[in-house]
């Protein structure tokens, strides 16, 4: 190595003194309010319109009408609030609209039980055998979600008209001697509507749960000697339980609210959904009490289920 | 221990030594074949193929129906465009890139898409990476109220929105803006969830590393932090495009007339009534534009993760 020249002195590195202290959690020197400004865009988003809209909803369910024009005068004091509309509300809902909230539980079991055992069984047999064909299989089950859902809808509205595709099978068939009028208010039609509509939602996770089964436990059951069907029932379904309750929180919440279904595959009284309650009273003008208490219930009822989606999701985070 | 493993007449606990099978139990019988446990799962792969079918056939026939010469929407009556770009010899205005109201409508779905994804994407971003790195109980809060924005029916959304935007904050007219606001609030716990989750699986090692070779922490979060998130960014606005053009529910309250009304809008309102191909043409082409943002999505995912492998599973673990 030669020689440094004397006339040039050593170059000096340059020692930065430690400005702030070193942040024990983060491991490096960020101020205090470094990621706070980070999430505080999101946050007053949320807070300015989402958590005001809420509290505008409460206020008008427990505030009055203007007497001359009917429509709500909401009431943000919460020491002025008034049950008047809250208690009409229940009094309807325990009464006249009892019968279609019994219709919607009905529904909305009938779809999610009919979509459980279906996802169920495309999910477990594209995660154990879908083999070489598992990226083909994957995609035709993501292609629901880059559909729209309003033209899904609009192609079962299509084949299920009284000269539709469906009905001219049928006939042809002699199964039915005359076409039937499917979207006249039948509640199979509903039903199946529903089950078209959310099973994408549920098949995703289930295959996204059951393809990270470790095949050792099948494996393990198998060997102490029970069949197919008992290594799936005594291994695989208690394995899949957390999935099989998250997949079906995520289906049913949202079919709650759904009125558009109902709306496009029947639009008959007869079978009229809670969420068509709420998008009636959003239609007549000076309902706006009605909607707000709908709401409120609605979030009431929803909320054990709903907390419990979100608890599952945060503690996905937190373990991954 | 092994006394009461004995104990327990366990189907597995044979004798050792060959296995000699019952001649009962050839596979050859039909008994015998279906207690085969080796054999292919025919059941399934049926349930899981009749099932694609299911669920994308009748988008295939609509999207088919687009493109007939008839009036029916029911049947298809030859091929023609005219209900894309109208026909000389038919009356012109009733196609979608020729009538006004449905070119209108297009153009507004576009808008909307756009902007709601070039907002609520930095924004759920940004959201994301505060809160995964900020130390407290407050993150913890703005984290519930974005997962309670996501667990929420849409239908509550659009209508506490409608309610704030008519008694509250009255200066956002209905229309464009509040259908703006009203997106963004629904779509940005997409980019949350996907982006957080992606923050958790990669740690703090990249950006003490950075911090330790000197960045500041402004560039360890451009250089370093962000190029890792690209991925789930990309997704997460391919996801929000694709979510928000077909998004009626929330917008359909907030459209302050029939001008600002999106195609997503225009198509539910008309499946309800006068149903012609042309509504099926507006529910192909908001497929097809959400077909090229994928597209486009995939071809950036792969030159962003370019040379690493398990490129596609990556991708679909986002949605599952």
């Amino acid at each position: 190595m030669p020689d440094r020249p004397a006339s040039q002195p050593r170059r000096r590195v340059k020692v930065l003194p430690r400005k702030r202290p070193r942040d024990e959690a983060s491991g490096s020197w960020y101020p205090r309010w470094y990621w706070p400004v980070f999430a505080l865009p999101g946050t007053l988003w949320l807070l300015v319109l989402f958590a005001l809209p809420f509290y505008v909803v409460v206020s008008i369910a427990f505030g009055t009408v203007d007497p001359v024009f009917q429509s709500p005068l909401p009431v943000y004091e919460p020491w002025w609030w008034t049950k008047k509309y809250l208690l009409e509300e229940w009094h309807l809902v325990t009464g006249q609209f009892r019968a279609v909230e019994v219709r919607t539980l009905v529904y909305v079991v009938l779809a999610t039980a009919i979509c459980l055992v279906v996802a169920y069984a495309v999910a477990y047999y594209v995660a154990r055998f879908g083999g070489k064909r598992k990226g083909l299989f994957l995609a035709l089950l993501i292609a629901p979600f880059f559909i729209s859902y309003l033209m899904r809808m609009l192609s079962w509205v299509e084949l299920l008209q009284p000269d539709g595709y469906v009905n001219s099978v049928l006939t042809f068939l002699h199964i039915t001697p005359h076409p039937v009028n499917w979207l006249g208010g039948v509640p199979f039609t509903v039903v199946m509507g529903l089950v078209y509509g959310y099973i994408p939602y549920m098949i995703l996770p289930l295959y996204g749960f059951l393809d990270r089964i470790d095949q050792s436990h099948l494996e393990a059951g198998r060997d102490l000697g029970a069949n197919p069907f008992w290594t799936f029932i005594r291994v695989t379904l208690p394995l899949s339980k957390p999935a099989i309750l998250a997949s079906l929180v995520i289906v049913t919440l949202p079919m709650f609210g759904d009125y558009y279904t109902n709306n496009l595959l029947s639009g008959s009284p007869k079978t009229t959904m809670f969420g068509n309650l709420l998008d009636n009273s959003m239609e007549a003008t000076g309902q706006g009490p009605e909607a707000a208490v709908l709401v409120l219930f609605l979030v009431v009822f929803l909320m054990i289920p709903m907390l419990y989606y979100m608890r599952e999701t945060a503690k996905a985070q937190r373990n991954q | 221990m092994s006394e009461t493993v004995s104990q327990r007449p366990s189907v597995g606990h044979r004798e050792a030594g060959p296995v000699v099978l019952p001649p009962s139990r050839s596979t050859r019988t039909p008994l015998g074949w279906w207690r085969n446990p080796w054999r292919r799962p025919y059941i399934l792969a049926t349930v899981t193929w009749m099932y694609l079918a299911w669920s994308l056939l009748p988008v295939l026939i609509a999207i088919g129906i687009s493109f007939s010469a008839g009036r029916s929407n029911a049947v298809w009556q030859g091929f023609s465009t005219q209900w894309w770009w109208g026909h000389p010899a038919s009356d012109p205005s009733g196609a979608l890139l020729v009538s006004p109201e449905l070119h209108a409508a297009l153009i507004q779905s576009l808008r909307l898409s756009f902007l709601t994804m070039f907002i609520a994407v930095p924004i759920g971003v940004a959201f994301a990476i505060g809160i995964s790195r900020w130390r407290g109980p407050a993150p913890a809060g703005a984290n519930f109220l974005m997962l309670f924005s996501f667990v929420l029916p849409e239908i509550i959304i659009g209508i506490s929105m409608f309610l704030l935007f008519t008694y509250l904050l009255k200066f956002v007219h209905l229309g464009t803006g509040a259908q703006l606001l009203s997106l963004v609030t629904y779509q940005v716990s997409y980019p949350v969830i996907i982006v957080r989750a992606r923050m958790l699986s990669i740690g703090r090692e990249y950006e003490e590393a950075a911090t330790d070779l000197g960045a500041s922490p402004t560039q360890a979060v451009r250089r370093v932090l962000l190029p890792l998130l690209y991925p789930a960014i990309l997704v997460s606005y391919v996801l929000v495009f694709a979510d928000t053009i077909d998004d009626f529910i929330t917008v359909r309250y907030l459209s302050g007339g029939a001008s600002t009304e999106p195609l997503s809008v225009k198509i539910y309102n008309f499946s309800r009534g006068s149903l012609t191909p042309a509504i099926n043409a507006a529910a192909t082409f908001l497929l097809f534009s959400t077909l090229v943002i994928a597209v486009i999505g995939v071809f950036l995912y792969r030159r962003i993760t370019n040379g690493q492998r398990g490129q596609t599973k990556e991708m679909t673990d986002y949605l599952t």
